[in-house]
């Protein structure tokens, strides 16, 4: 079981460096508030396996949290932008 | 037994989050990247949660578990919809190759007047209320 949670961890660090990329490259802010949405639910992927991990399960109320925060910064997000009006980036 | 199905949906959920920042990664535009995003990283944390209740196996963590699992359920469409409605509101740019977008004839980007697309000179008219502030 050790070397399967081992491999999951690799994939989904593949993962958060694949959407980082996408975070720096753009092109438009919208794009990148895709990517940190993203990044928010690999985190909390990645949190309910070291849960599994380390036999304590109070990591999956840290996993709600992380989702719940993830959700709003979008919110956030994307109500900045329709205030903002068309722009060109 | 359960300890190879754990380990399967430990690893299905981790190759479709790999899946969907791919996704990201490669498609050409906004839509066609939330499109990847959304719907491949919500199964993959539904995967790695449903071995996390299959692992502790106690009736108040697999509670816990399909509590994530009902509420990323619930806010992916909605952060998905309210990005994109605002991507296409700041004028974010689509695909070359996309086929139709039935809003850019009907829709007017600096008022937010959105058409039916059945109106006619006379309906168009702006009728005054009694509501209406003076």
């Amino acid at each position: 079981m050790d070397t399967v949670i081992l491999i999951s961890q690799v994939i989904m660090s593949l993962a958060l460096i694949l959407s980082f990329v996408r975070v720096v490259r753009g092109p438009s802010l919208p794009d990148r508030v895709v990517a940190l949405e993203l990044f928010s639910t690999t985190v909390v992927g990645l949190v309910g396996v070291y849960a599994i991990k380390t036999n304590v399960p109070i990591f999956l109320d840290a996993a709600i949290v992380i989702a719940l925060m993830g959700f709003l910064a979008a919110i956030g997000f994307a109500r900045f932008l329709e205030r903002g009006g068309p722009r060109d980036d | 037994m359960i300890d190879f199905l754990k380990g399967a949906l430990v690893i299905a959920g981790a190759l479709f989050m790999l899946l969907a920042s791919l996704g990201l990664l490669r498609l050409p535009d906004l839509l066609t990247r939330m499109h990847a995003t959304t719907k491949a990283a919500t199964l993959g944390v539904i995967l790695i949660m449903l071995a996390a209740a299959m692992h502790f196996a106690e009736p108040s963590i697999i509670a816990r578990a399909f509590a994530i699992i009902v509420f990323i359920l619930m806010t992916a469409p909605v952060a998905a919809h309210v990005i994109g409605r605002a991507g296409y509101f700041v004028g974010s740019k689509l695909w070359s190759g996309t086929v139709k977008d039935e809003l850019r004839p009907n829709y007017d980007p600096l008022t937010h007047e959105l058409k039916s697309g059945m109106e006619t000179q006379e309906n168009a008219k702006r009728q005054p209320r009694e509501t209406d502030p003076d």
